[in-house]
């Protein structure tokens, strides 16, 4: 009860950097690089809570900004281990002998720093823009993002020449800093990496979410258009929350490609789009915490129950997509906080204990009052 | 005097039946006006006109002098044409107190919610209103659990949060008690002068109450205008009303 | 001119399977609203019963009728997959509706499952399936009424399913110890139909060689499609959905009976994809993947004709049908030789199946810029309410 105020605020803070330091010298290093991975894709998740879970937009392409974060990492990457004048390795086997013009920036790690979320973020600020001026809104937004999804999806599929289509890019024997991304020492790193932008991500979306800009937000979810007759212009806020998603869902592309040491068409498969907003529905759409603790919890149990049981992946997700449909519509961060433990302890039959005015608790006339009262009900009297 | 608000012949149609048909209205600033109209008269498309949910085949619409055809739904509300809906409609997972705050700063950008603050004047007014609607113990709920009356009054109340030059007011004592009703009407009796109100209802003890020019609407097109004493005595509005043949 | 027709009809051809394939989703999607993201498994299931009826047609007793057994597989898949949607209709869609989104995640979940159902899918796995349906839906019945109206009772169900769930579960390992029962029904493999004799020629007209398997689909697709045409305006059942289409508290206070018109018209939709299933067949090998296939491009038609219309889909399947052939095998270039190098250079860029899928889509969304509605939007003043 009578924490110091200093320790229930940073309380939890201190929690998770010991947390980080001290795991990745406890973990083996397959493990870590899991966690590492997973957190990585908390970030894309948090985009998928910012766009869905607060204002009601169902995008179905985020895969798309991912794999757009994704490549840009995996070229640079490409370009970053050879010497000049040498070119990647498969495009060789297409017989192309000059590097494409538009890898040619892609040699600068200045450029890519950039690159990672601000590509993303244009494509996803004109594709929003486009979609949202003309009120395309609830289903018809989710196909038309799934649509488009398809169309990246077969155009990086389709050009070898250009990317290396369905084979993708490798980065994990890539030099990075002069060490092999894939290496121990460079996964450490990377997760410290990964740690610190999921934190930074998190008080991003807080810092939107909260206030006037966040209630618009949530405004657009509830009534759009009576946000528009109160002289807000939606396509405006839509636009700019979809930018910020897609910008991050870039930056979790790439964080995720260097740790799995691959990039590929994949990362735009329709299934892994809709898998990022399960992530977000079983963590708790609308709350933020929800969303990376949906992100991490999932991908775990889908590595180990994939290591053990492959065959019953597909009908555990599938359960987990009509459950959280069903039966936990706010997630297991909703559901807590919504009193949910309170209400299952009230099932099985312990009463809940109802909050009361501290300075009556604490009032010794008070409690001797309802001591009296609590021995003469057990007595049989009346009180 | 100058119209505040001008419809000149104007014409909506959806799929070849004539919502509105040649419509003519004006309203001077502060006047307080009542429209009313058989159901089907045009009465809501009327004003689906003027915020520019709608856009009309033919005719114009002045407010201050410049068209508003063709701006979208929050330029004109931001020019100051606020408009309450006809069943109530507030963000109902926001509290009331928020939902104030957002009518409150109209016309500010995204960027502006996001990096600015409320400031003080405005935060006095969203108190004010809160008070005014009795919503002051309610004020950190979520809307959506709130009465159907209170929801009532929270649309106003964000309306004149707003602060426009021109409310229209869709049914406002749609579901509420003969004293809501009382007390909205005196409300909204207090908010012209310093703003011009167009009303539309049903409910004609509440137009007596408001004591103001009357435009009757039918077929889309303004019947007649007058008092209520007059309208009533009207023998086409009688014919309107009570289904009788037309000569 | 032989090259124009020959290229119009592949294009017909590759039109008229997504034609069928859509048309189930037209009445779903475009007069219920549902989202049925598992449209593409409920094709999947239909496929795989033409399967299934092969294989017992193949050999004994009734070895007779295999020559037949396409058309046998077509009443047999609309069942199949009817039912499945009658199912899904029942026990997920119809707590869901107005709710659009959630249907959306719902019923993709559910084509999750179907896709690994038909994989797992084994004798042993089918007998603890029936014996956790029987005792999780049959166990309430069992225990004392009051049991069930106790705090706690949500929980005795969900324990009861898990029991239930643990039992099947143990009766499939069980059942598995034997070679026989563990073996996969279909496996995760893809599985061939062969298409009959009568299937497998082909007609020259004009020119134009037409295989015959691809006519069958064809016309196929023009008898389903009047048979919809016909059941939605003349039937009684099709005006009551049509009624509830358009005004669904009003068709209620009338006495139409909504929740039979729900699950009708879901029945209707899933059977034509069990039908576009048959069709799907005789192009060529299909496997538990097949659904993801269709989907999206399903959706696409639809949208793009316009929402509510069965012309739209009709115009809509034909146009992306001809124009994903006539792009992906660039006769484009066939057709007109002397084109600009430049022109020619591009063409050439899209001229495979995927990045003609890339170019279609492309143009969709564009098209969707100018007319949001699609090619034939309903009008009216409902449409914003």
């Amino acid at each position: 009860m009578d924490r110091p105020s200093w320790l229930r605020r940073f309380g939890p803070w201190i929690l998770i950097m010991a947390a980080a330091i001290i795991l990745p010298f406890v973990l083996p290093p397959f493990r870590l690089n899991l966690l590492g991975r997973f957190l990585a894709l908390g970030i894309v998740a948090l985009g998928v809570d910012l766009i869905w879970g607060y204002t009601g937009l169902l995008s179905l392409g985020q895969g798309i900004f991912f794999a757009l974060g994704a490549y840009a990492i995996g070229m640079h990457l490409q370009l970053s281990s050879l010497d000049s004048g040498q070119l990647p390795e498969f495009f060789g086997l297409y017989g192309v002998k000059e590097l494409p013009a538009f890898w040619q920036p892609f040699s600068s790690a200045f450029f890519t720093l950039f690159a990672i979320w601000i590509i993303p973020a244009l494509v996803a600020g004109l594709l929003g823009f486009l979609v949202f001026r003309n009120r395309i809104k609830g289903v018809y937004f989710s196909i038309l993002t799934q649509a488009a999804l398809l169309v990246f999806f077969n155009f990086f599929n389709g050009q070898q020449k250009l990317i290396n289509g369905t084979n993708g890019l490798k980065t994990d024997t890539a030099l990075f800093l002069g060490q092999m991304v894939g290496s121990d020492s460079m996964q450490r790193l990377l997760f410290w990496i990964t740690v610190v932008l999921v934190i930074g991500a998190w008080l991003l979306c807080r810092w939107l979410t909260r206030g006037r800009f966040g209630d618009a937000l949530i405004a657009i979810r509830d009534d759009e258009s009576r946000l528009r007759f109160s002289g807000h212009n939606p396509t405006a806020y839509k636009t700019l929350v979809f930018t910020v998603a897609g910008a991050l869902a870039g930056i979790s592309g790439a964080l995720y490609t260097v740790q799995s040491g691959i990039v590929s068409p994949q990362f735009m498969a329709v299934p892994f789009s809709i898998e990022m907003v399960i992530w977000v529905a079983v963590g708790g759409r609308g709350t933020l915490l929800g969303a990376v603790l949906g992100a991490v919890l999932i991908n775990y149990a889908k590595s180990l129950i994939s290591e053990q049981l492959p065959e019953t992946w597909l009908f555990i997700q599938g359960a987990l997509f009509l459950l959280v449909v069903t039966a936990l519509p706010d997630g297991v961060v909703g559901w807590w906080r919504q009193g949910g433990p309170k209400r299952l302890a009230a099932m099985v039959g312990i009463p809940p204990t109802a909050a009361t005015y501290p300075s009556l608790d604490g009032d010794g006339a008070q409690q001797a009052d309802k001591k009296a009262i609590a021995a003469k009900l057990e007595s049989g009297g009346t009180p | 005097m100058t119209a505040l608000l001008e419809l000149r012949g104007v014409g909506v149609s959806f799929d070849g039946f004539r919502a509105l048909n040649d419509l003519n209205l004006s309203l001077a600033p502060g006047e307080l006006r009542a429209v009313i109209g058989p159901n089907g008269a045009g009465k809501t498309t009327f004003l689906d006109v003027i915020t520019g949910k709608v856009r009309p085949s033919q005719g114009e619409v002045l407010f201050q002098g410049r068209s508003l055809l063709g701006l979208s739904e929050h330029r004109i509300a931001r020019l100051g044409i606020g408009r309450k809906f006809q069943t109530p409609r507030v963000f109902e997972n926001l509290s009331p107190r928020r939902n104030l705050e957002l009518a409150v700063s109209r016309s500010s950008a995204p960027w502006e919610l996001l990096f600015g603050r409320l400031d003080g004047k405005s935060r006095d007014k969203v108190q004010r209103l809160l008070a005014v609607v009795g919503l002051e113990n309610l004020a950190h709920e979520r809307a959506g659990g709130l009465s159907h009356g209170q929801k009532q009054w929270l649309e106003i109340a964000m309306l004149v949060a707003q602060d426009p030059v021109l409310l229209l007011v869709d049914e406002p004592v749609a579901g509420l008690t003969d004293e809501e009703t009382q007390l909205t009407a005196d409300l909204l009796k207090q908010l012209a002068g310093d703003h011009t109100v167009l009303v539309i209802e049903h409910d004609m003890d509440f137009i007596r109450d408001l004591n103001a020019p009357v435009t009757v609407l039918h077929e889309g097109h303004v019947l007649c205008e007058g008092s209520m004493d007059q309208v009533q005595n009207d023998s086409r509005v009688i014919a309107v009303y009570l289904g009788q043949a037309t000569d | 001119m032989t090259s124009l027709l020959d290229t119009l009809f592949n294009g017909l051809a590759i039109g008229s399977v997504l034609m069928l394939a859509a048309l189930g989703l037209a009445v779903v999607f475009g007069l219920m609203g549902v989202i049925n993201m598992a449209h593409g498994e409920l094709m999947m299931l239909g496929a795989y019963t033409t399967y299934v009826v092969q294989n017992l047609l193949k050999t004994g007793p009734l070895q007779a009728l295999f020559p037949a057994y396409i058309l046998i597989a077509i009443p047999l898949a609309f069942l199949v997959s009817g039912l499945a949607g009658l199912v899904l209709e029942k026990t997920v869609i119809r707590r869901l509706y107005g709710r659009p989104l959630e249907t959306l995640l719902a019923t993709w979940g559910v084509s999750l499952i179907l896709q690994q159902l038909v994989r797992s899918v084994s004798t042993a796995f089918f007998i603890g399936l029936v014996l956790a349906l029987v005792l999780g839906l049959g166990l309430p019945r069992f225990l004392p009424a009051a049991w069930l109206r106790q705090r706690w009772s949500p929980l005795l169900k969900l324990g009861s399913w898990l029991l239930a769930g643990g039992l099947g579960i143990a009766l499939a390992a069980l059942a598995g110890q034997t070679r026989q029962l563990r073996l996969p029904w279909f496996s995760a493999r893809n599985i061939e139909v062969t298409a009959p004799q009568w299937l497998r020629g082909s007609i020259e007209v004009a020119g134009v060689t037409m295989p015959t398997g691809r006519l069958f689909i064809i016309a196929l697709t023009a008898l389903s499609l009047i048979a919809v045409h016909w059941f939605l305006q003349k039937s009684v059942w099709g005006i009551r959905i049509r009624a509830v289409t358009q005004n669904r508290s009003m068709s209620s206070c009338l006495g139409i009976p909504t929740d039979k018109v729900d699950a009708l018209s879901f029945l209707v939709g899933s059977g034509l994809a069990g039908v576009a299933g048959v069709a799907v067949t005789l192009l060529g090998s299909v496997g538990p993947n097949m659904g993801g296939n269709y989907i999206v491009d399903c959706f696409m038609v639809v949208v793009l004709g316009g929402v509510g219309k069965l012309l739209g889909t009709v115009v809509a399947a034909l146009g992306i049908g001809i124009l994903s052939y006539v792009l992906g095998s660039g006769s484009l270039l066939l057709l007109w030789p002397q084109m600009p190098a430049a022109l020619n250079s591009l063409i050439t860029f899209f001229a495979t199946t995927s990045m003609a899928k890339v170019l279609v889509f492309m143009l969709i969304v564009a098209f969707l810029q100018f007319r949001p509605a699609g090619l034939f939007p309903q009008k009216g003043r409902m449409v914003e309410a």
